[in-house]
């Protein structure tokens, strides 16, 4: 168990800086999710804390002990790959069991704990086979299994699910996270996949370009982006976002006025907020499902902020409809209540949830609210 | 009447017979037919005119001097194999994935590209040894010259001469086994290794028991392939010491039957006796290179 820290963390292979200034502190027993579009350097920063790669500047600390020059033998983390990197030659029992033996456990309580963790993921029956002969589901859980076994102070997880279908995916996820709640130790979990973050993590980390962008719990991150970058990547469908806004105050109080698409009233919480972002160019941001078909709400509530657009497709999903919508020549996304009855080629009013709106800088990207 | 897919059948037959005729011809031509009359001649006399049994066979299996081939064959063979595959595998280990990897490589395999003879004659300078008063010119006694120890007469004195010989080998076949084993390390995924250190394997372990575990199908056809290379061995002893100094091996005594004493007959039962030592070897060898060839 043990916190895990950045401190001005740089690394640069040759001349090619991929992490810059990276400040991150994880900690104990805590779910951190590291995650970001591929080549972000997420995977470098959990390879140097594995000890694979090493720091080029700063420094890193595992339980307030700095390892930098710590071999990775020596670190006391166990790590799950992508590949799940299981030794071939190994029955599952010894794939599993390695770890302990070269670190002269003895046979009794090697076998002891290697079939306590192969019950908890269903291993027994496999135990005396080869790698080759399991599944991908399979071969994940050993895996798994491996760095379970080592009772480590850290787990790492490099985009363990990435190999398994859809399916699996999901279920893998589930156990992960119940397999969290009762090893109660701190993991450091890499993916491409913001649901995967955002289901598993109890803090989020955002990277792009190797520069952490934000970091929050997933509601956090949800709610108040901190730029365009983690408002585009966090939610599915993703957030729309119609630049050329602006914020103009009039008798009325002060709003958001987008070229050629009308007028979003700014809700009172962010009123001072936008006022200081007068005459600044601004992009707009509203995610799908905070807009609404207007004609199926209440009539005092169509008062409110409105845009008119024109329905491009319309894939009916059961529990809601997600709308293709142009408004003004800008493509938008939507996610309706079922019973609106939009089509293709038909026109919409919608209705926009101002509660929820987002405003960001368009030259910086950084958010005003 | 044969129906048409009886015929058809037939017809196939006819056709695959043709399509092997001539490797099976020439099989039977220039394998089978010697191996044949080889055999034959083992159980004849010296010029081959009248059967004796297996008196040649008792011969080899008697004779001091021939147990004393038979004795430096084992030793090659044990000696040899382990030294050429166990350095390639310690070698190309040591070197994988260091930048100057590909400069060793070609250094180290440099000598396959030289033959047995002038591997021969380079090595007879190593060991040259001049009578005391001389400047020793040899480099192993002009080294020992240095250091003030006395010097060797390496292909002479029967203390060292097979091992020296031995060594010969060594140089101009480790660079191919050290080759052929890097190729297979370079075919251990990253990951795994990376698995490994992290689950505490140091330099010693992680080479015990996972490098080497990963690359045993490939240690297994090199190693096979040095101990044919080893029973055959000839030119080395041929050119350095002649099979004289009590470093007689099988390959030299056979050519000595053959053509020094023109005894036909042992020099038949030699060949024999070599070809069944192989034959169990080679097929474990085939069997070894197909299976490796499924894994990839």
């Amino acid at each position: 168990m043990a916190r895990v820290q950045f401190e001005h963390v740089y690394k640069r292979f040759n001349k090619t800086e991929v992490v810059h200034d990276i400040n991150l502190d994880i900690k104990d027993k805590e779910f951190l999710v590291l995650v970001g579009p591929s080549g972000c350097g997420k995977s470098t920063c959990l390879r140097m804390v594995a000890g694979l790669e090493e720091v080029s500047e700063g420094a890193i600390y595992i339980g307030d002990r700095p390892v930098n020059d710590v071999a990775p033998q020596e670190r006391d983390i166990a790590m799950v790959f992508q590949n799940y990197a299981l030794y071939p030659h190994m029955t599952v029992f010894d794939n599993m069991a390695f770890s302990l033996k070269l670190h002269h456990t003895p046979g009794h309580e090697i076998k002891k704990r290697v079939e306590q963790v192969a019950e908890m993921l269903g291993l027994e029956p496999f135990l005396k086979r080869k790698p080759k002969a399991l599944s991908g589901g399979q071969r994940q859980r050993v895996a798994l299994g491996r760095a379970i076994v080592r009772e480590p102070q850290v787990f790492l997880m490099d985009e363990p699910l990435s190999n398994l279908d859809a399916k699996l995916r999901v279920e893998t996820r589930a156990n992960i996270i119940r397999l969290y709640q009762r090893l109660q130790t701190t993991i450091i979990y890499v993916t491409h996949d913001q649901t995967e973050a955002m289901t598993m993590g109890t803090r989020i980390a955002v990277l792009n370009g190797g520069i952490i962008q934000q970091i929050g719990t997933p509601q956090e991150l949800y709610d108040h982006p901190s730029n365009l970058f983690v408002a585009g990547f966090i939610g599915s469908p993703a957030m729309n976002f119609l630049d050329e806004a602006k914020v103009v105050s009039d008798e009325h109080g002060t709003s958001i006025m987008i070229e050629g698409m009308g007028y979003i009233k700014i809700p009172s919480l962010y009123v001072e907020q936008a006022k200081a972002a007068t005459g600044k160019q601004l992009t707009f941001g509203i995610r799908p499902e905070h807009l609404e078909d207007a004609t199926l709400l209440p009539s005092d509530a169509q008062s409110g902020s409105t845009l008119a657009a024109s329905v491009d497709v319309v894939e009916y999903l059961g529990s809601e409809l997600l709308v293709y919508l142009n408004i003004a020549g800008k493509t938008m996304q939507a996610r309706l209540d079922p019973r609106s009855d939009a089509h293709a080629g038909g026109q919409l009013t919608l209705y926009v949830n101002t509660a929820h709106i987002h405003l960001f800088e368009t030259e910086t990207g950084k958010a005003i609210f | 009447m044969t129906s048409p897919g009886k015929r058809r059948k037939q017809d196939n037959i006819w056709w695959s017979l043709l399509w092997i005729a001539p490797a099976v011809i020439l099989l039977l031509i220039f394998f089978i037919y010697p191996l044949v009359m080889t055999i034959v001649f083992s159980f004849q006399n010296a010029d081959s005119t009248r059967f004796v049994g297996l008196k040649n066979y008792q011969v080899i299996f008697t004779d001091p001097g021939m147990l004393e081939v038979l004795k430096n064959n084992l030793l090659w063979l044990i000696l040899g194999t382990i030294l050429t595959v166990g350095l390639g595998l310690v070698i190309a280990v040591m070197i994988d994935r260091v930048k100057i990897e590909s400069i060793i490589k070609s250094a180290l395999f440099v000598p396959m590209a030289i033959s047995f003879v002038c591997a021969g004659v380079i090595w007879r300078l190593v060991y040259l040894y001049n009578p005391p008063g001389q400047p020793q010119s040899g480099l192993f006694n002009a080294i020992l010259t240095f250091f003030n120890i006395p010097t060797q007469v390496w292909l002479i004195n029967p203390m060292f001469n097979n091992f020296a010989l031995i060594l010969v080998y060594t140089w101009m076949w480790t660079g191919f086994c050290m080759v052929i084993i890097s190729g297979a390390l370079k075919n251990i995924p990253d990951d795994i290794i990376e698995a490994a250190k992290i689950d505490g394997a140091n330099r010693f372990t992680l080479f015990w028991y996972i490098i080497v575990p990963m690359v045993r199908p490939t240690i297994a056809v090199v190693a096979t392939t040095m101990i044919i290379n080893i029973l055959k061995i000839f030119d080395v002893v041929y050119v350095m010491t002649g099979g004289n100094y009590h470093t007689n091996v099988v390959g030299m005594e056979f050519y000595n039957q053959l053509f020094n004493f023109q005894n036909y007959g042992l020099a038949s039962a030699l060949a024999i006796l070599l070809f069944l030592a192989i034959t169990p070897i080679m097929y474990v060898n085939i069997r070894r290179m197909r299976a490796e060839e499924v894994t990839r």
